[in-house]
C-alpha cells in the first residue's frame, strides 16, 4: 500500500503524522501442563501496555465447557472478541448437533477461527487446555495465525521464552538419561507451574500480580488463585 | 610553504558524519546492540535540615529484567550524591568523572565544594554531547548556602526545585509530591514522603521495581546512604528443588588415559640468591 | 513514552511470535510496522484525563471540562462526565467527535428502553460490552473513534467500574484512570484503596478525587481548573459542579 511516504514532494515541513497502529501489547503469560486424567492452565492476572498497568486483577483464562478452558494473552482486544467469537460458535454446534462440543473440536475449530483471519490477524498467544474425548489431559498450542499442536505441556506470552525451557526441562525431561519418565503427578504439575511462574515475574516486566490456576478434571473446574510480585 | 595542507586539516566544530553512517547502516538494516536503560525512579526533596534523594533498583533491557538491586544514587562529594537515570553506563561514567573533578576542585581551593559547581560541570559536559549521552540526573546537596536540589536533563537544560522527580516513574512520584510536599518537613517525614513517591514508581511503572534506596544528606555536613531501606517486593518462595539427580548427564564418549609417573627429587641449594623484588 | 496515543509508534508485541512462530527471542527483530495496514488518523478536538473509582456503595468519575484543539484551550465549558440513566454514568477522554456520534447510539438506547415502559434500563455492564464491540469493529476497519470511555454504575446493586479504548480493549477494575490520570492520578487511588485503614465512603470518595484533579491541574499542559464530577450509588446517579480545583502557588515563590 502506497502512503505518503512515498510521494515527498506532498509532505509538508514540520507536519507530524500519527498512524493508526490497531494492535497493542498487552502482556501476561500462560503455562500448561497436562497429566493422564487431568489438565492445569494458568495465567498471571497483570494488564498493561508500555510502561502502565491497566488493572492487577484480569482473568485471562476462559472457561468454554466442563472439561476446556483457553487461556489468551497479547493484544487484549482481540483476545476479548476471539473468545466471544469461540463461546458463540460453540453454542452454534450445540444447538445444531445437541452435544457438547469436545475439547478436540474446540482446538480444531480455535485453528479455523484464526486462520480466518490470516492477514489481519488475532495477535495473541493461544493455549487451549482439557480433557478429551478419552478423559486424558491435553494442551493444544497455537501460532497467532492458527497453526495448533497437540502437547503435553506449553508456555506462552511475554515470557513463554522464560518459561518453555523451564518445561522442556522439568516436565519434558528433555537432555537428561536414565531419569524414569513416569506421569506427572497432578500436585507436582501445580508446584512447577508455581514456581516457573514466580521466576518470570522476577525477570519479566509484563508478568506479574497473581496467577489464576484453572485445574481440570473428569468433575468439573476448581480455580485457585496466588500472589505475585507488584513491581 | 602550501596552504593546501591548512584546508585539509578536521574543521572546527562538531563532526556527525558518523550519525549520518549510522542512520545509513540502520536503514540497510542492521541492528544495532542495546544499552541497558534504567527505566526508573529517582526523586529528590529539600527538608528542614538539608535534602533526601531516593530511587528504585531495577535495571531494564527492554521488557526484561535487566538488574534487580542496581544502584542509582552515586557518590559525588561527601557533601553531594547525585541519583541518575536513563542509559546505566552513561549516568554511571558521568558521576564519576564530575566526582573525580569535584575533588580535585576541593583539594585546589581547599574548600567545600558548592553543590552548584557540580550542576555547572554536569551541565556543561551534557550539553557539550548534544543529547547523546543519555543522563537524566537529580543533584542534591548542602553547601554554606543551604541544601539544593537540582534537576539535570540529557541535553544539558538544569532547574532547581524543592522536589523533583525523573525516569520513566516520574509522573507517579510526582503526584505524590505534588499531593503531600510541604515547606519545612522533618527528617522523619521527608524519609516517608520519599519513601512513599519511590513505592508509587515502583508499583505504577513498569520500568521500575525492587527496593527503595535512600540518601540523607544534612545541612551538618553528615550523610547517611541507606540502601536497601526497604524491600517493597519479597519474591515468592519456590515449592520444589530443581537440582539434577546424579547421573542424567548423558556421557557421550569416555576415554582413558594412562599416565607414566616418575619421580625425582631435587635438594633446593640454601646458599642460594634470595629473589629478587625490588 | 508514557503510553496513551504515542503507543502507536511502539512495534507490535516485543516478545510474540509471528507468524509460524510460537517464540520470537529477544534480539531478533520483530515485524516492521511497514507490514501493517495502517490508516492515517488522529484525534484533533481532545478531551484529557477521566478518573475513577468505586467507592463503599457506589462509583465516581470526574473529568475537568476542557476540550484542547491541539495545543489550544479552545472549549473551555463542556461535559465530559454524563449520566446515562439512573444506574449508569459515564465519562470520556480522548477525540470528542467520536464521543458525541457514538452519544447519539446510547441516548437512543435510552430512548427506547423509556418507549417500552416496562421499567427496563440498560445496565452498566450491557452499556460497557455493546462499546466494546462498536469500538472493536472500528478498529478492524482501521476507522477507530478515538476515545477513551469509562463506564460506572450499579449493576443489579453492586458497584461497576470498567473502561473500553479506542482499539476496544476492555476491562473492570475498582480504579480507573485515562490520558496523564494513568500517570499522575492513578497512583494515588491505587495507594488509596490497597492501604485502606478506613473504608471508602462517598464523601471520602469526592475527597480523594478532589485532591487528584488538583494534581492533574498542576502537572497536566492538558488540563482546565473546573471540573464536573458524577457518582452512582443506592440513591441513583448524578453529576455534580462545575467545581473549581484548589490552587497553591506558594511554593513557586521560594525557588
Amino acid at each position: 500500500m502506497l502512503s505518503i511516504e512515498d510521494f515527498p514532494e506532498y509532505q509538508i515541513p514540520g507536519a507530524k503524522q500519527v498512524r493508526f497502529n490497531p494492535y497493542e501489547s498487552n502482556g501476561g503469560s500462560v503455562v500448561a501442563i497436562a497429566g493422564d486424567d487431568y489438565a492445569i492452565i494458568a495465567a498471571d492476572t497483570r494488564l498493561s501496555s508500555g510502561y502502565s498497568i491497566h488493572t492487577r486483577h484480569q482473568d485471562k483464562s476462559f472457561k468454554l465447557s466442563e472439561k476446556t478452558v483457553l487461556a489468551s494473552t497479547g493484544c487484549w482486544c482481540d483476545t476479548l472478541s476471539l473468545a466471544s467469537l469461540i463461546k458463540a460458535r460453540m453454542q452454534m454446534y450445540e444447538h445444531l448437533h445437541n452435544k457438547k462440543m469436545s475439547t478436540t473440536a474446540v482446538a480444531q475449530m480455535l485453528s479455523i477461527l484464526m486462520y480466518n483471519r490470516r492477514f489481519f490477524p488475532y495477535y495473541v498467544s493461544n493455549v487451549l487446555a482439557g480433557i478429551d474425548e478419552n478423559g486424558e489431559g491435553v494442551v493444544y498450542s497455537y501460532d497467532p495465525i492458527g497453526h495448533c499442536e497437540r502437547k503435553k505441556y506449553s508456555a506462552g506470552g511475554t515470557a513463554g521464552p522464560l518459561l518453555q525451557p523451564v518445561l522442556d526441562s522439568q516436565v519434558g525431561l528433555k537432555n537428561q538419561v536414565g531419569v524414569e519418565r513416569s506421569p506427572i503427578p497432578m500436585e507436582r504439575a501445580k508446584a512447577i507451574i508455581r514456581d516457573t511462574l514466580i521466576s518470570a515475574a522476577e525477570r519479566d516486566i509484563y508478568t506479574g500480580d497473581g496467577v489464576i490456576f484453572n485445574i481440570i478434571t473428569k468433575d468439573g473446574i476448581k480455580q485457585e488463585r496466588i500472589d505475585l510480585r507488584k513491581d | 610553504m602550501k596552504i593546501d595542507i591548512a584546508t585539509e586539516g578536521p574543521s572546527n566544530g562538531f563532526n556527525f558524519d558518523n550519525c549520518a553512517r549510522n542512520a545509513m547502516l540502520q536503514k540497510n538494516g542492521f541492528v544495532c546492540p542495546t544499552a541497558v536503560k534504567t527505566g526508573t525512579t529517582i526523586v529528590g526533596i529539600v527538608f528542614n535540615d538539608g535534602v533526601i534523594l531516593g530511587a528504585d533498583t531495577r535495571a531494564t533491557e527492554g521488557p526484561i529484567v535487566a538488574s534487580k538491586n542496581c544502584e542509582k544514587i552515586h557518590y559525588l562529594a561527601k557533601n553531594m550524591y547525585c541519583c541518575g537515570a536513563g542509559t546505566a553506563a552513561d549516568t554511571e561514567m558521568t558521576t564519576s568523572m564530575i566526582s573525580s573533578q569535584l575533588e580535585l576542585h576541593r583539594l585546589n581551593t581547599g574548600r567545600v565544594v558548592p553543590v552548584e559547581t557540580a550542576n555547572t560541570l554536569l551541565k556543561q559536559m551534557l550539553f557539550r554531547y548534544q543529547g547523546y549521552i543519555g543522563a537524566a540526573l537529580i543533584l542534591g546537596g548542602v553547601d554554606s548556602t543551604g541544601p539544593h536540589v537540582y534537576t539535570i536533563h540529557p541535553h544539558g537544560s538544569t532547574q532547581i526545585s524543592p522536589y523533583t522527580t525523573m525516569g520513566s516513574g516520574s509522573l507517579a512520584a510526582m503526584s505524590v509530591f505534588e499531593a503531600r510536599w510541604k515547606e519545612g518537613m522533618s527528617e522523619e517525614d521527608g524519609k516517608k514522603l520519599v519513601r512513599d513517591a519511590i513505592a508509587a514508581g515502583i508499583f505504577n511503572d513498569l520500568g521500575s521495581g525492587s527496593n527503595v534506596d535512600l540518601c540523607v544528606i544534612r545541612k551538618n555536613y553528615t550523610t547517611e546512604y541507606l540502601r536497601g531501606y526497604e524491600y517493597a517486593n519479597l519474591k515468592g518462595v519456590r515449592e520444589l528443588s530443581y537440582d539434577f539427580p546424579k547421573g542424567t548427564t548423558a556421557v557421550l564418549k569416555t576415554n582413558v588415559k594412562r599416565f607414566e609417573i616418575t619421580e625425582t627429587i631435587r635438594p633446593i641449594d640454601s646458599g642460594s640468591v634470595p629473589m629478587e623484588t625490588a | 513514552m508514557f503510553g496513551g496515543f504515542d503507543n502507536s509508534y511502539s512495534p507490535m508485541w516485543h516478545n510474540g511470535p509471528k507468524p509460524g512462530a510460537f517464540y520470537n527471542f529477544p534480539a531478533t527483530s520483530t515485524s516492521s510496522p511497514k507490514d501493517e495496514k495502517q490508516r492515517d488518523s488522529q484525534p484533533i478536538t481532545t478531551g484529557s484525563s477521566v478518573i475513577a473509582f468505586k467507592y463503599d456503595t457506589g462509583v465516581v468519575i470526574s473529568a475537568d471540562t476542557l476540550i484542547s484543539y491541539g495545543k489550544l484551550l479552545r472549549y473551555r465549558n463542556v461535559d465530559r462526565v454524563f449520566k446515562v440513566n439512573d444506574h449508569t454514568i459515564i465519562g470520556v477522554g480522548g477525540e470528542y467527535a467520536d464521543f458525541q456520534f457514538i452519544k447519539k447510539y446510547i441516548d437512543q438506547k435510552v430512548t427506547e428502553d423509556y418507549c417500552y415502559d416496562d421499567n427496563l434500563q440498560l445496565k452498566p455492564k450491557s452499556l460497557f460490552n455493546w462499546l466494546t464491540r462498536v469500538l472493536y469493529n472500528k478498529r478492524c476497519r482501521f476507522a477507530p473513534l478515538w476515545i477513551d470511555i469509562v463506564i460506572g454504575g450499579l449493576q443489579d446493586g453492586v458497584p461497576f467500574l470498567g473502561h473500553v479504548d479506542h482499539r476496544g480493549r476492555a476491562y473492570e477494575d475498582a480504579a480507573i484512570a485515562t490520558g496523564y490520570g494513568k500517570h499522575l492520578a492513578l497512583p494515588l487511588i491505587r495507594e488509596k484503596i490497597e492501604n485502606q485503614t478506613e473504608t471508602l465512603n462517598a464523601e471520602r470518595a469526592v475527597e480523594l478525587s478532589k485532591s487528584c484533579m488538583e494534581v492533574l491541574f498542576y502537572r497536566d499542559c492538558q488540563s482546565y481548573p473546573q471540573y464536573k464530577i458524577a457518582t452512582c450509588d443506592g440513591q441513583g446517579a448524578r453529576v455534580d459542579g462545575p467545581i473549581n480545583v484548589a490552587q497553591n502557588w506558594e511554593q513557586a515563590l521560594n525557588v
